[in-house]
């Protein structure tokens, strides 16, 4: 049991910076706006099928798909922003859940009627499949690319929070809203950029998901939503911190059950989950 | 609200509940369907609409309700009016239980722990397949009549029993809206800290509130199984938590035929759509619910007697 602790450990790290990505958009842009955004995962599957389409279709090689991936989401974000979501900042919760209920409903069936509603495929190149050999313990290539990718972005992501302009803002604009107005902030663009970065990471999780989730049209309301409003709501919203660190706890959380108690499925996960918001309903990391 | 000029108008409509009998015999089936999830938004409607509770996961007490009804049927015996209310006891008793955690939290926790407790429920009944029979869903029973009057093929009396059952719930709901505890609940849905202060308990109130739409909801599950003699765990998944939200904002939640005419118009739809391309119907659900949402916020109900309004 404990010689294949280290390999659930690992694998569940990698399972978590992917949970993150999905995730740290929605959270930040929730702790700004309090916006209920249940259509994040849309940008996720755009950012899937994108990169199905340039891989298979396209020929396009794999890592150059990345990119465009989250361009993808980012794109989507800033549409649906500018169009609707802006509409719907002063409404109460039910109003923002269901208009983005509604808009994750519309994209489920639009990507069922562009790529069929069969389980799609995008396969990496050769050098990110299979596993080697590391102190006589085997892992994934795939799963190390995951993490150092992860690992990279979310570095990327604290410096420009922390050390730029435009982190700067951003901060301002969570901690409170009305006096970074005051102050000068344009925070409805703020916003605009925050919101556009949030699909992009989640238009990149979800290329870098389909080699270990799948992808299905069903993606924008499936337990992968669920996965990420955990993330969300047990880091805290706002907290960029929170929501790594209840990321990588719930992929290992996950991955272990997987392995070690497979009869018991989700129930551990949910059963944590429920505990841990009657604890602090605020999240671990919440200010508010 | 129950003033002469709005009676006839509900005495009509549930006089037109009856029609199905003679002009559509081949739908019968449906409309069972129809008036069990009515009954389903109905409850919802209790604690959204009125009290203002944001529940992503009300299928919970559906498929408690669907459970209970089903084991009783299966293991004891095969009388269904009192397997409804034992199923709508025990979902009763289980939203009580919950009642206590759910009316605590707002905003994003809320939805998070309503949906959690659903999702919760869905993978205990998965998991334990010895009892619930799992994904497969609870089969191996038949109920074969309510008080003399066989389920016979074409729905007549399935039909009859679940617009029975939820005649008499919406009786007891419509008392219950009407009543100064409904007044209050609408109060504490205005403003929750604001009603302690004239003497009404706000969370003692959004308990009960909780309690009597689990019953309902119980009921509707119950029936459910009554007319179809099979459980699927459909009856407690997120889908069907999200498909009468939907119902009853389509038809305008805080008013009491809301969840009725949105229980019609989307399970009419639903019919007719699914069966020229059943993978697209919920483009036209989603763009529903944002044009809904976006120019109708009280949904048909609402906009009908708006409309009504400026006529006058």
């Amino acid at each position: 049991m404990f010689s294949s602790a280290v390999g659930v450990l690992f694998d569940g790290f990698a399972y978590g910076m992917l949970l993150f990505l999905l995730s740290v958009g929605l959270s930040v842009t929730l702790g700004m706006m309090n916006f209920v955004n249940l259509a994040h995962c849309t940008f996720a599957a755009v950012g899937g099928y994108c990169t199905v389409s340039l891989v298979n279709r396209l020929d396009w090689p794999f890592l150059a798909a990345l990119p465009a991936a989250f361009l993808a989401g980012a794109v989507l974000a800033v549409l649906l922003e500018r169009m609707l979501f802006r509409r719907l900042y002063r409404a109460s919760d039910l109003d923002q859940c269901l208009v983005t209920i509604g808009v994750a409903f519309m994209s489920i069936a639009a990507f069922a009627w562009f790529y069929s509603t069969e389980p799609q495929s995008a396969r990496p190149p050769a050098y990110l499949i299979g596993s080697f050999e590391l102190l006589g313990r085997s892992f994934g290539v795939y799963r190390v690319f995951l993490a150092a990718a992860g690992l990279l972005i979310t570095g990327l992501l604290v410096y420009a929070l922390e050390r730029t302009r435009f982190g700067a803002r951003v901060r301002a604009a969570v901690d409170n809203q009305r006096m970074a107005r005051g102050l000068g902030i344009d925070v409805d663009r703020t916003f605009l950029f925050t919101f556009a970065l949030g699909g992009g990471l989640a238009g990149l999780g979800g290329a870098l998901a389909i080699e270990v989730i799948g992808l299905e049209s069903t993606l924008p309301l499936s337990v992968v939503l669920v996965y990420v409003l955990i993330v969300v709501a047990v880091g805290g919203l706002g907290s960029i911190r929170g929501s790594f660190v209840a990321a990588i706890v719930l992929g290992i959380t996950d991955t272990a059950g997987k392995y070690y108690f497979p009869w018991l499925g989700a129930f551990l996960i949910y059963l944590v989950m429920v505990a841990l918001l009657m604890w602090r309903p605020l999240g671990l990391f919440g200010k508010r | 609200m129950a003033n002469a000029n709005t009676r006839w108008l509900e005495v009509i409509f549930w006089l037109g509940t009856l029609l199905p009998f003679v002009l559509a015999p081949n739908y019968l089936s449906l409309a069972s369907q129809i008036a069990i999830t009515a009954l389903f938004a109905l409850s919802l409607d209790l604690i959204l609409g009125y009290a203002g509770i944001v529940s992503l996961g009300h299928a919970a007490f559906f498929g408690v309700g669907a459970y209970v009804a089903g084991l009783i049927a299966k293991h004891w015996w095969t009388e269904p009016l009192s397997g409804l209310l034992l199923a709508g006891l025990l979902a009763g008793i289980a939203g009580y239980a919950l009642s206590h955690i759910v009316v605590r939290f707002r905003h994003l926790a809320l939805i998070m722990l309503t949906m959690g407790f659903g999702l919760l429920l869905h993978e205990a009944a998965n998991s334990a397949s010895a009892l619930t029979g799992g994904a497969d869903g609870l089969q191996g029973f038949k109920v074969p009549g309510v008080l003399g009057f066989n389920f016979d093929m074409f729905g007549r009396t399935a039909y009859a029993y679940a617009l029975a059952v939820l005649f008499l719930s919406f009786l007891v709901c419509r008392r219950v809206i009407h009543s100064p505890f409904g007044l209050a609940l609408r109060g504490i849905r205005e403003n929750a800290t604001r009603m302690p202060a004239i003497g009404a308990p706000s969370l003692a109130h959004l308990r009960k509130a909780y309690t009597i739409a689990a019953v309902m909801a119980g009921l509707a599950g119950a029936a459910l199984t009554h007319t179809t003699s099979t459980v699927s765990l459909e009856t407690l998944s997120f889908g069907r938590s999200a498909d009468v939200l939907v119902i009853l904002i389509l038809g305008g939640a805080g008013r009491l035929y809301g969840g009725l005419i949105g229980a019609i118009l989307y399970m009419v739809a639903r019919d007719q759509f699914s069966g020229v391309n059943p993978q697209y119907w919920y483009f036209w659900i989603g763009l529903l619910l944002v044009a809904v949402v976006m120019f109708l916020p009280n949904g048909v109900l609402g906009g009908l007697s708006a409309l009504y309004k400026k006529r006058q």
